[in-house]
């Protein structure tokens, strides 16, 4: 699949899209706890003032008032960063929204490195972890700014709480607008017979769109899997694709432990049919700096990946002439 | 109120502590305090103020209850079984394999039940997310909540009070059951809330400070609250916890207690006794 070079902010779409949806159907709310300026909902805010609740700094409360007003019937979008949405109020989206089998769309913005100059404290590595511990949640990443407005409709027509991890700053489109998206699925964009690269989120995919190609200029065949949706996890897709190729690299922009990395990890170990590699933080905090350097510093680029798929690749010849 | 109104409200109270005992004592342990402190105030709500209807518990135009001190389930269930949500003998089930009446409440699994509530702090933000919808959708019914003092430690509670005030939910009336007590021993000496009442005023909520055990104060309480259009209401509930039973009342154990058949049994004596009286 070719990429398409136009770009878009990605809260801009993330905005747009509520707006439309707002106008269609009166349950839909926003709620925003002073992060509306990063977010971008501010025009949200100014077309519907009464369904936009601003609570200031208080997460665990904006999602717990989120709960309140889906018991109601509302559909509420509450945004925050990746670090508050998960670390800061993840009891009360455990308790007040999930266990009580609610319907509260959280939305965790500048996702790991991508929250650059705001540092470590605000790097969130671990939420994907954290999240897919809580029983029937939907935890979903676009990559791209049509695989965003897809996915925040298809999550609000869904009954049941729902996380996306939303990249807020500009993105090249990936997908045609035509492009239909299912929570759940994933997205081959690319076929290949020697490894396939699973990616997750709207740095990952670039990236191991990028070693692909590189690769391939060496006669190495990988495939590439805008895996979107964490959990649930595409399983068929990602079987189907590991015995294709044998060889499986997953690709986050969060750390492998209890991310995309464990939950493919979970998969194949499970039913073992291919050598597996695992792109990520591995095990750190994060730090300051900018995005291209947070991206070198814990090893989150193309160059990365092409390392990975070597090694998976050796990995996989090594044991079959073991086994044969 | 009239006298009559008031006698059965009365004696509403003691048949929700006797159940909340009797519930308790057929698992043998549970959370006796805390459930009898607030047997006026359920009475009150359920059997005289809240709109509700049992046969239909999910009706939108219903006032809402949403018990944040998710611990005192028995008295509520209690309650709620009297008001025919659901059948007396369920509270026979309470915390037993299976039940449909867990330790704390549980909107999925108990009719009439409006709100999830147990890990403390949670359920004011959730009233005030359900005022705001109700306010949205332009209803008139009231959302209710109650609140525990040991469980105003938690800054949730005053998060989501800032918001109730910042919104200006008249629609919204919380209650305090300041027993003064909580797991570890009495509130001043574990967490001292020094002046509740002040707390809450500078919050920017209406404020009343009655006693928890006068079905007329509560119901003089909740009249001027209704009447507060532009404020949240907080009722501070000047309660005993354990009240009316003289191995609970007023002990910092009965939070969580064992309660044997005989304990069930002197319990429900003094019960009777103190509704022969009043009568």
């Amino acid at each position: 699949m070719e990429a398409v070079k136009e770009q878009k902010e990605m809260r801009a779409v993330y905005t747009e899209t509520l707006i439309e949806m707002a106008k269609e159907d009166p349950r839909i709310v926003v709620l925003e706890a002073d992060l509306m300026k990063a977010t971008g909902t501010g025009s949200f805010g100014a077309s519907f003032p009464d369904r936009t609740f601003n609570v200031g700094v208080a997460e665990a409360n904006m999602v717990g008032i989120a709960a309140g007003l889906s018991a109601k019937g509302k559909i509420p979008f509450a945004a925050t960063f990746c670090c508050f949405a998960s670390r800061r109020a993840f009891d009360q989206f455990f308790i007040s929204a999930n266990y009580a089998r609610l319907n509260v769309k959280l939305v965790g913005t500048d996702p790991g490195v991508s929250a650059a100059f705001n540092g470590g404290t605000h790097m969130s590595f671990e939420d994907i972890g954290l999240m897919r511990t809580i029983p029937k949640l939907v935890i979903f990443e676009p990559s791209d700014p049509v695989s965003l407005k897809a996915l925040v409709r298809e999550a609000a027509s869904h009954y049941g709480c729902t996380y996306m991890r939303m990249h807020r700053k500009p993105i090249p489109l990936l997908y045609a607008e035509s492009e239909s998206f299912q929570l759940g699925k994933g997205k081959v964009l690319r076929e290949g017979k020697d490894a396939v690269i699973v990616a997750l989120g709207a740095i990952m995919v670039p990236e191991a769109l990028k070693a692909a190609e590189a690769l391939s200029t060496e006669g190495i065949s990988v495939a590439v899997i805008d895996i979107l949706t964490v959990k649930p996890l595409d399983q068929e897709l990602v079987l189907r694709w590991a015995k294709e190729t044998g060889c499986v690299i997953t690709a986050e922009n969060h750390q492998v432990m209890g991310g995309l990395g464990s939950a493919v990890a979970e998969v194949l170990a499970e039913e073992p049919c291919a050598v597996l590699r695992r792109v990520g933080v591995q095990e750190e905090f994060g730090e300051v700096g900018t995005q291209e350097y947070l991206q070198k510093r814990f090893g989150l680029t193309a160059d990365n990946l092409i390392e990975a798929v070597r090694e998976g690749i050796a990995i996989k010849k090594r044991e079959l002439i073991r086994t044969r | 109120m009239h006298p009559s109104e008031l006698q059965a409200l009365q004696e509403k109270a003691q048949e929700i502590r006797r159940l909340t005992i009797q519930s308790i004592g057929s698992i043998g342990v549970g959370h006796v305090g805390g459930s009898l402190s607030l047997a006026e105030v359920l009475a009150y709500l359920y059997f005289y103020r809240m709109r509700i209807d049992p046969a239909n518990p999910r009706w939108p135009e219903r006032d809402i209850l949403v018990l944040s001190k998710g611990h005192a389930g028995p008295a509520l269930y209690a309650t709620l079984a009297l008001k025919g949500f659901f059948p007396i003998e369920w509270l026979w089930t309470l915390n037993k394999g299976g039940t449909n009446l867990p330790s704390h409440a549980d909107r999925n699994k108990t009719p009439g039940v409006d709100m999830t509530a147990g890990s403390l702090g949670q359920g004011l933000s959730a009233a005030v997310g359900m005022a705001l919808s109700d306010r949205l959708d332009g209803r008139k019914n009231y959302v209710y909540a109650i609140l525990g003092d040991g469980e105003s430690n938690e800054g949730q509670v005053w998060e989501a009070s800032m918001t109730a005030a910042h919104y200006r939910l008249g629609n919204l009336i919380a209650f305090t059951d300041y027993n003064k007590m909580q797991i570890d021993g009495y509130t001043k000496d574990i967490m001292n809330l020094e002046d509740l009442v002040a707390k809450w005023r500078s919050f920017n909520w209406h404020v009343q400070r009655i006693d928890g055990h006068s079905i007329l104060s509560i119901d003089a309480a909740v009249t001027l609250a209704q009447a507060e259009q532009d404020r949240p209401s907080m009722i501070i509930l000047d309660t005993v916890k354990g009240k009316g039973v003289s191995w609970a009342e007023g002990k910092v154990g009965s939070h969580n207690m064992p309660v044997t058949a005989e304990m069930v049994q002197q319990a429900l004596k003094e019960l009777e006794a103190v509704e022969t009286l009043k009568g």
